[in-house]
């Protein structure tokens, strides 16, 4: 049974794109296909990765340590969805005009947030392999705490990219806030408490 | 104007209803499988969110628009291909009806527009509170073929059927301390649902300066192929401005108002660093959050389309001459 999860996820993280690819090809994608495809899978992306921070939380609070299983792939998946979104923007967007891509990230904020976010995903998916994990040691996890600038990136570049209405943005930054939020007081809790005064002798 | 009720739509114009709607399930149904399983319910506006929406329109309005009759062709005219009544009908921004593109389609059925009335006052000698036929019937109708281009950096190519404002505007006799025209879009909460909510403040307004409002180019549009306006397209009098960007042509007008000083507009109001009250269609002036100098010519994948100055209006550039259009952007 247990065996089975992994497919499972995997199969569930590439529908989105499946479902994409079938909509595209078959033309049941609204007027603009590129603006779909780009938006689709931002969303995407953020939301395996809020999903890869959410391991961590949940396996403290229901004590399923077999969660940590599937934290990389959710990773991954994060990434992956990332790829697609860039080089959407890339090609369709900017048509590949790349002194145009300098002056964004130079001039628009919210571009500068993508770029960074996705920028710092890209050692963490290098590294995530079990040859990466072993060599790095405990550097690893220092390395990888990264995630959380880089969600937090995520996040404010979505905020910054929407024209009139924030509530659907401002839902995920609470949701990260949660998860990040969670983990600080548990950080606060672990700390070592002011030693009590010694007993009078 | 002659508006017939519709026997004779052309039969290529329409989508088979049925056809239509079993396809809208079948998206919104993998949609939301999708969403529902990926990630379940761990995330918030999964199934909210506009681009989930937009690959899940809902029903079609009524295909049923009554016909134009004694349409004239306009010379100004773009023989550019145009785009199919379906994409210039279910990629909306009326944010009066919701912030997804597929919103309006979806819910500006609960507009009515029928009657109409558009007052016509301020500074000019004949004010009056027209019903819409008479509003338009003095006027000939013309066919405009017109590029939209908008803030978005996305176009499209409409045959609106109109007339020029300028034949409107001339009839209420605007006195001379006239400078702007103020458009005013109709109020009605309990029928637009996107009035509840606090994405601009409502109701929409915008405003042209007289001379380009009484610019021949500029046209008051009450149709589309041929066919009355559909309420996602802003039924049942809009206004067209082709060389700037599409947020400036006002839609479902009540109000038509001269006035002596630059009147302030919704997309200035909500965010007067983005959007001026020009807002004419710049390839050299970005809009601060992306850059404007090239168009995805709708459903294009690609931004190939290099924007023109003017949006290609060129005869337009006269009324600003001598103008900084950086700083009137």
């Amino acid at each position: 049974m247990r065996r089975l999860v992994k497919p499972l996820i995997g199969v569930l993280g590439v529908l989105p794109l499946v479902w994409l690819t079938f909509a595209v090809l078959t033309g049941r994608t609204s007027a603009n296909p590129a603006e779909d495809i780009i938006l689709t899978t931002g969303i995407w992306s953020l939301r395996f990765l809020l999903a890869s921070l959410a391991i961590t939380p949940l396996r403290r609070l229901t004590g399923w340590n077999v969660l940590i299983q599937y934290r990389r792939m959710l990773g991954l998946f994060a990434f992956f969805y990332a790829c697609v979104h860039l080089a959407g923007y890339l090609a369709f967007d900017r048509f590949f005009a790349f002194d145009e891509v300098f002056a964004d990230l130079a001039k628009r904020p919210f571009i500068t947030a993508g770029m960074v976010a996705f920028a710092l995903m890209v050692p963490l998916a290098i590294t995530s392999t079990r040859g990466w994990i072993r060599s790095l040691g405990r550097r690893w996890q220092l390395l990888h705490r990264l995630v959380y600038v880089s969600a937090i990136a995520a996040v404010i570049h979505y905020l910054w990219k929407v024209k009139a209405d924030s509530t659907l943005p401002l839902r995920y930054a609470l949701l990260l806030a949660v998860l990040l939020g969670l983990r600080l007081w548990w950080l606060r809790r672990r700390l070592p408490r002011p030693a009590a005064a010694a007993p009078a002798r | 104007m002659l508006i017939r009720r519709a026997s004779d739509i052309r039969s290529s114009d329409v989508t088979d209803e049925r056809t239509y709607l079993q396809r809208r399930d079948l998206i919104r149904l993998a949609g939301g499988i999708a969403c529902a399983t990926a990630v379940g319910t761990l995330v918030p506006g999964c199934s909210e969110h506009p681009a989930a929406e937009s690959l899940a329109p809902a029903a079609p309005a009524a295909a049923a628009q009554a016909t134009l009759e004694n349409v004239r062709p306009a010379v100004v005219s773009t023989d550019e291909k145009q785009n199919t009544f379906e994409e210039i009908t279910s990629y909306n921004n009326f944010y009066e009806f919701g912030l997804g593109k597929n919103d309006p389609q979806r819910y500006a059925g609960a507009m009515r527009t029928s009657p109409w009335s558009v007052k016509i006052d301020g500074l000019c000698n004949k004010p009056a509170n027209y019903q819409l036929e008479d509003l338009v019937r003095p006027h000939a109708l013309e066919e405009r073929i017109y590029r939209l281009r908008c803030v978005e950096a996305w176009s499209m190519v409409i045959p609106w059927v109109g007339i020029p404002l300028s034949a409107v505007l001339s009839r209420a006799e605007p006195q001379g301390k006239a400078a702007f025209v103020e458009f005013t879009t109709l109020h009605r909460p309990s029928e637009m649902r996107g009035q509840s909510g606090t994405a601009l403040e409502w109701p929409y307004r915008e405003g042209l300066r007289l001379d380009e409002a009484m610019h021949p180019l500029t046209i008051l549009a009450v149709g589309l192929y041929g066919r009355t306006l559909m309420n996602q397209n802003g039924a049942p009098l809009r206004l067209v401005v082709p060389w700037k960007y599409g947020f400036k042509s006002i839609k479902s007008i009540v109000r038509i108002r001269f006035v002596e000083r630059q009147p302030a507009t919704s997309w200035s109001m909500s965010n007067p660093a983005e959007y001026g009250f020009y807002s004419n269609v710049n390839p050299e002036v970005d809009h601060p959050r992306w850059s404007q100098s090239r168009e995805k010519r709708l459903p294009a994948l690609f931004a190939s389309t290099r924007t023109r100055m003017f949006n290609g209006y060129d005869e337009v550039a006269s009324l600003y001459a001598g103008m900084d259009l950086r700083k009137h952007y």
